[in-house]
């Protein structure tokens, strides 16, 4: 995955920062609870919202049960149409390809419609390494490259930054990538987006090469589509005269009729619209009309062996409309960069352990960056059990166990760092499974309740820091049960 | 009617008045309660943090416990779920990694029969005033797996409301986890501290003496807060609340 993220810690510490980091927290609050409020009101007006989800998940399952079939299917339409297929199997190899598709138009720039499959695999940085520039052109996007920044949500990729932030991002750095922001910029939103728009037009019109990611891929038709808000992706779209796209495998549908489900639930879980402002369809190549050459690379880079795991692969199902984030909790106090990755909240923290395994420190973290609340499983608008797979994922950490990697079934062993949790849980089953023993245990603690620290050492002090401790009782419930009902029901 | 109270090992340990009001609850409503002895941990803590082979003989022994009872009463929103949602997907689990429909057929028979107490009042019992007096000014928030995991909804509120003297106010945020998830509360102390602090400023803001939810552990954690941000404010457990009487009152 990305090279931006390499060297990234562990969730708790990075969270740690963002945690005590107010603006962050201010502008993360602020943002979240909105768009929070505007999809629940958004998805109250469907009145077959269940349905429509049921049908997502269904579509979406059909979909990875015949992937094969699908891909070979949606190869056979783009090549009719005029497009050419490339199949990358990893990030090296997708980079590769579009680097060498970008030279052979003897372009050193492109322009991009926002794509997570190409921050992914980190294109921006392979083709900064070949001499090539790729701009940005989603307004969000733009922020965080002049910011010299990482996009930290899948929808609003600067949602970490307030409208103060941007000016000062626009006034600094807009010179140095073409038209600087106009003299005496203020941070109200319509100047900021003027101030963006001037920058990106010339971009645009300039521009012969463009890359874009997609939502969906219509199998029956060899029709890619994407859906946005701001017209940028349109303009990357149409105006280039050589389009690559870059997806990854998961993203297709069988057949158009499939697609209309997706496009009523995306924008009403995504940003809270009935519908999206813009939606791109485009088939191959057409004469006198949008880009001459049409390149499609399919990109795996971890997808085939995470449909290999049969409680992990409904990950795939993910439509990237980032509800998940906007609901949960720890993302809302964490922000999007503790993830690591450039998919953040609960589907990043199970989408990436899934798509780089969990080997890397925070890769085996990030299964545990959830209490659990159950909150991103409930707004899913394709159900995915997000709880489910991170419990699975905690196993995997902890248990190791069979996966497949590359291709190959191979044994993982327990993560290191887990021993004396593992030797605490087997100590409590071995308590647990003898209830004597666990009377005995109880009936020391509360006789010596007076002895008890306040404050607790080792890895309780992460708990007795910000929070007191509760009294022991001077009597557990069994032996006051057993005082008072002993011998009534025959204690077992 | 005769039912089993699993109480759960926390508040076995730790809250050991919730036990006795639930007794007292449930038999001032007719209902025979048995505590049976060997009942020890549902099994999710080592479930949820990982340890699935851990938590395995641990709901064997729960099915051994209480296979034989007519209902099993839980305190607990989040060891009920246990029981019915993960119970069967343990299951499953061990089916599909080839090691047949033995643990499923060991664990199935006591998921039906496992109900959250608002739920048992609720849907078995079919009572919404329980008789119960407590005059102070009373804020809910209902945990994540009792909202999402067993979907207790309105119940709590409906038995909340009808207890004479009681107040009833909103909780602004209610539905967000207020950060505890077992290990989670140590493993990322510093996001779960994060998000107990602002469910108290919410309870807070409601001007409530009482927060009260249908279980200790998420109180645990929010009182644990509480004490710390010195708010003068108390947790509840909803079984004390319902269990007090004009002639008992808790304290």
């Amino acid at each position: 995955m990305s090279g931006t993220y390499l060297g990234m810690p562990a969730f708790p510490k990075a969270a740690h920062g963002a945690v005590h980091d107010s603006t962050l927290r201010g502008n993360l609050r602020h943002a979240t609870h909105t768009i929070r409020a505007k999809r629940a009101k958004a998805v109250a007006e469907v009145s077959d919202w269940a349905e429509l989800r049921e049908a997502g998940k269904r579509i979406k399952d059909h979909t990875l049960r015949h992937l094969d079939r699908y891909l070979v299917r949606l190869e056979e339409s783009v090549t009719a149409a005029g497009g050419t297929v490339h199949w990358a199997a990893d990030a090296d190899e997708a980079n590769r390809i579009v680097t060498d598709l970008v030279k052979a138009t003897g372009e050193s720039e492109v322009v991009k419609v926002k794509s997570m499959a190409t921050q992914e695999i980190g294109l921006n940085e392979a083709l900064e390494a070949e001499g090539i520039r790729a701009y940005e052109t989603d307004l969000a996007e733009l922020i965080v490259q002049l910011g010299k920044d990482r996009p930290s949500h899948i929808l609003v990729p600067a949602i970490h930054r307030n409208r103060g932030e941007i000016r000062d991002i626009f006034t600094h750095e807009m010179g140095e990538w073409g038209r600087p922001a106009p003299e005496g910029l203020t941070d109200t939103p319509a100047e900021l987006a003027e101030a963006a728009r001037l920058h990106l037009r010339e971009k645009f019109l300039r521009a012969k090469v463009g890359v874009s990611g997609a939502n969906f891929m219509v199998a029956e038709t060899g029709t890619l589509v994407v859906v946005e808000s701001e017209g940028n992706g349109r303009m990357c779209l149409t105006l280039p005269e050589t389009l690559i796209s870059v997806v990854g495998i998961e993203k297709i549908v069988p057949t158009w009729r499939d697609l209309e489900v997706f496009l009523q639930t995306l924008p009403r879980s995504s940003t809270a619209e009935r519908m999206n402002p813009y939606t791109s369809t485009w088939t191959g190549t057409t004469d006198d009309d949008g880009p001459r050459t049409f390149h499609l690379v399919l990109l795996d880079n971890g997808r085939t062996d995470t449909l290999a795991d049969e409680v992990g692969r409904q990950a795939l199902r993910c439509i990237r409309c980032s509800a998940c984030l906007n609901v949960c909790p720890v993302y809302e106090r964490a922000g999007g960069h503790a993830y690591g990755s450039v998919y953040p909240g609960p589907i990043g923290a199970i989408l990436s352990p899934q798509l780089r395994g969990v080997t890397s420190e925070i890769d085996a973290s990030l299964p545990y960056a959830s209490s659990l609340c159950g909150a991103c499983y409930e707004v899913c608008p394709v159900a995915i059990d997000i709880p489910e797979v991170l419990v699975h994922l905690r196993e995997r950490v902890v248990e190791g166990g069979e996966v497949t990697a590359q291709g190959n079934k191979v044994v993982l062993k327990p993560a290191k760092g887990h021993a004396a949790e593992r030797a605490a849980m087997r100590a409590a089953r071995w308590a647990f499974s003898r209830p004597g023993a666990l009377r005995t245990g109880q009936r020391l603690a509360s006789r010596t309740r007076r002895l008890h620290p306040r404050s607790l050492p080792g890895p309780g002090r992460a708990w007795s820091g910000t929070r007191d401790l509760p009294a022991l009782p001077a009597e557990p419930f069994r032996d006051w049960w057993q005082r008072t009902h002993g011998g009534r029901d025959g204690a077992k | 009617m005769r039912v089993a109270l699993f109480l759960t090992c926390v508040n076995d340990t730790l809250y050991p008045d919730t036990g006795r009001a639930v007794v007292k609850l449930l038999t001032r409503l007719g209902v025979e309660v048995d505590f049976p002895m060997a009942q020890t941990c549902c099994g999710q803590a080592h479930y949820n943090t990982g340890y699935r082979h851990e938590a395995e003989p641990l709901a064997r022994h729960f099915s051994d416990v209480f296979g034989e009872y007519e209902a099993i009463v839980t305190p607990s929103g989040s060891c009920g779920a246990m029981v019915r949602e993960l119970y069967p997907r343990m299951g499953e689990r061990a089916r599909a990694e080839g090691r047949g429909d033995a643990l499923a057929a060991t664990l199935a028979p006591v998921v039906p029969k496992t109900y959250e107490l608002t739920e048992f009042l609720v849907d078995v019992l079919g009572v919404t005033d329980v008789g119960a007096y407590y005059p102070h000014k009373v804020t809910y928030h209902p945990t994540c797996h009792g909202l999402r995991g067993l979907g207790l909804g309105e119940r709590p509120r409906r038995l909340l409301k009808a207890v004479k003297g009681l107040e009833l106010v909103e909780l602004p945020g209610a539905e967000e986890c207020c950060g505890f998830g077992g290990t989670f509360a140590l493993k990322n102390s510093d996001v779960s501290a994060a998000m107990g602090a602002d469910k108290v400023h919410n309870a807070e803001s409601t001007g409530a003496e009482v927060l009260c939810a249908a279980d200790n552990s998420c109180l645990m954690h929010i009182g644990g807060t509480m004490a710390r941000l010195r708010t003068g404010m108390r947790p509840v457990h909803i079984a004390e609340i319902l269990a007090s009487t004009e002639e008992e009152p808790a304290a």
